[in-house]
């Protein structure tokens, strides 16, 4: 074990500190993944919109967010704002901004994919019935693209928090940050600490990921139906 | 739709950017950073310093931070009465840090440079650096022209090194990695053919890693390192160049010096490394006229 390095874990509350950084992370990516689903499932259904405007408006947002890397934005938000509006965004702050900007476009597309996946017939039925368009929308249309919706929305809760890595580039200790300081910290007494340390992080990543994904591998299946 | 889509969407990303950039531009006479009256009021002073640069900046297994700039950060604080937030700042990200007035002096191991010079204000300079390239033992490269066209080497952006390989050496491929961290374990596992970074750097590397040679002690003109802070703060400036002028009257870093880096670069490079109270021992013409130099350089471009 001890040259793997993992002796520096145990030094000082270096496991502490590590799993404070990952606390970081997971708090900026649920409280952004909230944030992101709620107001992803407003943009899902605006983009089926017909009006012109708001469909240019959606793809140029979609287009944006594609194009650039959550790097940039990171740069834009939290530095760029202060420059041009002179706010003072909390690190934090920028972070979930940043990663709700993601967010909402990536939701909202897949929500607009699996609102028009939905057979036509589901909406002619409940006309038929004489539900209103709010009331086909609540009771017939939402519930069933939820269902289609988990298991690809689960996929981009773990996309996010392994992009909550780039925070550190705006001054916010996260946890493999937290890695870094450590094995620089230590390089003199444990040159391997490297190999180590970034594995205990990768298991951290993976604890918190993996069952994410079994949950929506579980409900995949379970509605496959 | 597609042709006048693809037209719009161009025409109004096109709209979008100038705008922003045409606010930037107004917001840059805005008074950003705080004098020192504002931060002794405030009570507590922001640092940015590298949390992963030991034995400059790093952080100890009890989470508090340690280094050769830290240990003149705490004499800072300790100075000015203020309790002091230390920020964790990457290299690519000090001069944004100052510009913004997030931090109100970057102590991470910040070597003046013309270009630096336009963005920030640099106090007196604390310390010494040229540049090295160190390489494995097996393929120790003691010229850049040993470096083939299909070899890479690493660098860290944002650093001198990247910035003077750019400049005088484009046909050499860089890899570049945002965090130290990222660097090292990269040239350890054989990336790149060769690391080029500051020479205390490259030097300490050596020291601590069998097999690895620094083939190319002294690249480039001697540089300095100094405390940064926005630009136009004169009165957070000034009061920095008193401080360093007057701790180097009880030679404070070379106590630095023996406190943080002995134990990396031992006795022999102390008055190399050392710049007491702001004057640099060695005669500095011949530094200046490669700075007047490279500026000219710079204008001209």
């Amino acid at each position: 074990m001890q040259s793997l390095g993992l002796d520096v874990l145990f030094k000082g509350t270096n496991f502490l500190r590590l799993l404070e950084g990952l606390w970081v992370s997971v708090r900026i990516s649920l409280i952004s993944v909230v944030i992101s689903i709620l107001l992803g499932l407003v943009a899902g259904v605006l983009m089926t919109s017909k009006n012109i405007v708001l469909k240019a408006a959606f793809r140029v947002y979609l287009e944006i967010v594609r194009i650039m890397p959550q790097m940039v934005l990171l740069f834009i938000v939290y530095f760029g704002t202060t420059r041009v509006f002179g706010w003072n965004l909390d690190a934090e702050a920028s972070a979930v901004i940043v990663f709700v900007f993601w967010g909402v476009a990536e939701m909202g597309d897949l929500v607009r994919g699996a609102l028009i996946s939905i057979p036509k017939i589901q909406y002619e039925s409940a006309e038929a019935l004489g539900l209103t368009k709010q009331q086909t929308y609540l009771y017939v249309i939402l519930p069933q693209t939820v269902r289609r919706l988990i298991p690809l929305s689960i996929n981009l809760v773990t996309r996010m928090i392994k992009t909550t890595s780039l925070v550190l580039m705006i001054g916010i200790v996260e946890v493999l940050k937290v890695g870094q300081q450590i094995i620089e910290a230590n390089r003199r007494t444990s040159p391997n600490a490297a190999f180590g340390v970034f594995a205990v992080v990768f298991l951290l990543y993976f604890l918190i990921c993996w069952p994410v994904s079994r949950l929506a591998g579980y409900l995949e299946k379970r509605w496959a139906a | 739709m597609k042709k006048q889509t693809k037209a719009a969407l161009f025409g109004l990303t096109l709209a979008l950017t100038s705008a922003l950039s045409m606010t930037a531009f107004a917001g840059d006479s805005d008074k950003v950073y705080r004098t020192v009256d504002e931060i002794k009021e405030s009570g507590t002073i922001n640092i940015g310093v590298f949390s992963d640069k030991s034995p400059f900046g790093y952080v100890d297994e009890n989470g508090d931070y340690q280094g050769y700039d830290v240990y003149l950060g705490n004499q800072i604080g300790k100075d000015l009465g203020v309790d002091i937030n230390y920020v964790s700042t990457e290299a690519a990200n000090r001069v944004e840090y100052l510009k913004t007035g997030k931090v109100d002096i970057i102590l991470a191991n910040f070597t003046v440079t013309p270009e630096r010079a336009e963005e920030v204000d640099f106090a007196l300079p604390y310390m010494n650096v040229a540049l090295g390239v160190v390489s494995p033992d097996d393929h120790v490269i003691t010229s850049l022209d040993q470096i083939g066209k299909d070899d890479q080497v690493i660098v860290i952006s944002g650093t001198t090194a990247e910035t003077y390989l750019v400049k005088n050496n484009p046909e050499i491929k860089l890899q570049k990695y945002d965090a130290y961290a990222e660097a090292k374990t990269a040239f350890e596992n054989g990336s790149g053919v060769a690391w080029a970074n500051d020479n205390t750097e490259v030097i300490a590397f050596a020291n601590e890693n069998p097999g690895y040679t620094v083939g190319i002690p002294s690249l480039g003109s001697n540089d300095t390192i100094a405390p940064a802070v926005s630009k136009g703060n004169d009165s957070l400036l000034n009061w920095l160049n008193d401080e360093i002028v007057s701790l180097g009257k009880d030679n404070f870093f070379h106590k630095d010096y023996e406190e943080t880096l002995l134990d990396t670069y031992g006795k022999d490079y102390e008055d190399t490394l050392v710049i007491e109270g702001g004057q640099p021992a060695e005669a500095s013409t011949e530094a200046e006229a490669a700075a007047a130099e490279t500026e000219a350089a710079t204008e001209a471009e």
